[in-house]
């Protein structure tokens, strides 16, 4: 009976009551049943956001003549062969495959400079520092949508087209400026007593980063790699402009060659859709809340 | 404390081989991320200027297979009615993301934020549209707005007149605009979340012993409170908005968006640069953009954001709040004393029990 939101994703985040979440059992008997109209509100508000992606993934359950005759009607009977014809396809797991190698390519990329550069620029006190500092959060008005048909030639000139490094390097560069801002603020905030107390002890400067700051600052890293991560897997401009091989495409780009050229197949394209959401939807549902954690100390910083 | 002051004063014992070693450490940390974004975001901007100069179709060198041609190509662009309708679009979209999603994601924030069971999965589920591609999105709404469609349907059902959601030009716009709302609202709502958490819970008991009501304590605490977020959302919001692309460009496809009136200048960007094989005339078009949201992006951060860079405004508001708390804090504390000096007996307990 009181399984509910919270709870339900604590048990996500935790597994089920393990000690790591000592607040599991108190919380959930604090937190009391709200008024009738926020719940009210709240599910209309979910409802306009989920039903168009719920009419996507039903859609992808019926078949063209139910979708005809009744375009917003509900999967009847309930048909699974669109499903399975595209799970049963090369052409979407190989897509898949792409769209996981650039995806975590990236993520890493990101995960490892913007730590790299976000350690120097919040405990090294050098003018140098501020510097980059400047120069990062500069980069958030170089949008890629400017560079790319430059980008587009560049990549040209390394013979990087129609390959997954070519896409891989510019998403990292793209996305360091904004992981720098999201990392700087946890690191700074691990304090310098700290930092003295393991020189003390021995450890060099590098040593600390590696083990007291890596371990401390994992809000602000899962949170640039989750962010990170799902960018990189619905990124269209980038991949549009760079493969034309179609053994390379990534899924955003697959979904859209599937739609036009399955346009009569209206039930096929929309299971296939649904499919290709999947990942970033799980990814983003089990770390909602350290996201929500991570932005609230780039917003306080 | 002393330890650390005495660790210090080691440091300055042995300062350059200690410089040395931090200036190679900073370098080793620093030097791969530079490398990176100068080569592939601040680079292409330089080289985007640079052929912009030129009437270039791709190949080659612009300077050797080009012809340079000064300004012209600027001059084309901004006498050219289709960028300017572009250039429109793209303006109204900003202003109207501004208007339309901010106070929503405000109140959305707000409701978001009381406590009640169930709300971590409904937080998570306001955010599907967010997390969904751009693709996804564009796909799914534009099977939907065809005008044998899902929506349609819908509104039959309901006795109304189906619309041509895409094709009619005084609607597209709109109907672009509401799926933009849909799409990013999630984002907006998960950083007002992030600054209201951030936001000291003492406030608002304070406001509420003084007899503040609900809508009073966000007008006079929330609000104030989350400016900083408001305007970096705001920010956020207008550069994403300046290079509109992935959405009009797979809902209305290569060719249909500017006869339906959805036209971004990053679509006229694509469509008369890469498509047209007009590297040259393409760059030139990035140069302007970019100029654009520069302009837009500097004269907002001195207007609008300098005032979180210097952070007075609000630092002065907190500080006045955690005065006041404190002030009645001590009040309180001397009215229990009276009390305990009246009635020792009422006072313990109420110890006990807190």
């Amino acid at each position: 009976m009181t399984y509910t939101g919270e709870r339900i994703e604590r048990t996500l985040l935790f597994g089920k009551r393990k000690r790591n979440d000592p607040y599991a059992y108190r919380k959930s008997a604090k937190t009391p049943w709200g008024h009738p109209i926020v719940y009210v509100l709240s599910v209309i508000l979910v409802l306009i956001c989920v039903v168009p992606v719920l009419y996507i993934i039903l859609g992808g359950f019926r078949t063209n003549s139910q979708i005809t005759r009744d375009p917003a009607g509900l999967p009847n009977p309930w048909n699974f062969s669109n499903y399975a014809t595209v799970v049963g396809s090369s052409t979407f797991w190989v897509e898949l495959v792409n769209s996981l190698i650039v995806s975590i390519g990236t993520m890493v990329g990101v995960v490892v400079l913007a730590l790299m550069v976000s350690f120097v620029i919040a405990r090294y006190r050098f003018r140098f520092s501020r510097m980059l500092y400047t120069l990062f959060s500069a980069g958030m008005m170089f949008p890629i949508t400017v560079a790319i048909t430059p980008l587009y030639l560049l990549l040209r000139n390394l013979h990087l087209i129609n390959s997954q490094l070519g896409i891989i390097l510019p998403q990292i560069a793209f996305g360091l400026p904004q992981a720098i801002i999201i990392l700087v603020p946890f690191l700074q905030s691990i304090p310098m007593e700290l930092e003295e107390a393991a020189q003390l002890d021995g450890c060099s400067r590098l040593g600390f980063f590696a083990r007291m700051v890596l371990p401390l600052s994992g809000p602000g890293v899962a949170t640039i790699a989750i962010l990170s991560f799902v960018a990189s897997w619905n990124a269209y401009m980038l991949p549009l402009f760079l493969l034309n091989d179609s053994t390379k495409y990534t899924l955003p780009l697959g979904v859209q060659m599937f739609s036009s050229q399955h346009s009569v197949d209206t039930a096929q394209v929309l299971a296939f859709t649904s499919l290709s959401m999947i990942p970033a939807l799980i990814c983003f549902t089990i770390f909602q809340k350290k996201i929500v954690g991570g932005l609230a100390g780039a917003v306080k910083g | 404390m002393s330890v650390a002051t005495s660790m210090r004063a080691k440091r300055r014992g042995r300062p350059r081989s200690e410089r040395f070693r931090q200036r190679f450490e900073m370098s080793v940390l620093s030097v791969p991320a530079l490398i990176m974004f100068v080569g592939f975001v601040i680079l292409p901007v330089f080289m985007a200027a640079y052929y912009g100069f030129y009437r270039w179709k791709g190949f080659g060198k612009p300077n050797v297979n080009g012809q340079f041609i000064g300004l012209e190509n600027y001059h084309i662009i901004l006498t050219d009615p289709n960028f300017q309708q572009a250039l429109g679009h793209t303006l109204f979209i900003a202003v109207m993301s501004l208007v339309i999603q901010g106070p929503l994601a405000i109140l959305f924030a707000l409701l978001l934020n009381q406590k009640f069971k169930g709300r971590g999965l409904i937080r998570t589920l306001i955010f599907v549209p967010y997390v969904v591609s751009e693709v996804i999105i564009g796909t799914g709404w534009s099977l939907m707005l065809q005008p044998n469609g899902a929506v349609n349907a819908v509104m039959k059902n309901l006795g109304l007149q189906g619309v041509d959601w895409i094709a009619n030009p005084k609607i597209a716009i709109w109907t672009l605009m509401f799926i933009i709302s849909w799409k990013y609202i999630g984002f907006a709502v998960i950083l007002m979340i992030a600054g209201m958490q951030a936001i000291p819970e003492e406030l608002y008991e304070a406001a509420r012993v003084d007899g503040a009501g609900f809508w009073r304590q966000q007008w006079s605490i929330t609000l104030p409170l989350l400016a900083p977020t408001i305007r970096m959302w705001a920010f956020m919001s207008i550069i994403g908005s300046l290079q509109l692309f992935d959405l009009v460009y797979i809902i209305w496809g290569q060719y249909v968006s500017s006869t339906a009136g959805t036209s971004t200048m990053a679509t006229y960007m694509v469509r008369e640069g890469r498509l047209a094989n007009n590297y040259g005339y393409g760059s030139a078009v990035a140069v302007v953009i970019f100029i654009i949201s520069l302009v837009i992006a500097l004269a907002y951060q001195r207007f609008v954001l300098n005032r979180d860079l210097a952070g007075a405004v609000e630092k002065r508001e907190r500080k006045q709040l955690e005065r006041r708390i404190a002030k009645r804090e001590r009040e309180r504390m001397e009215r229990d004393e009276i009390e305990e000096a009246i009635a020792p007996n009422n006072a313990s307990m109420e110890v006990a029990t807190s």
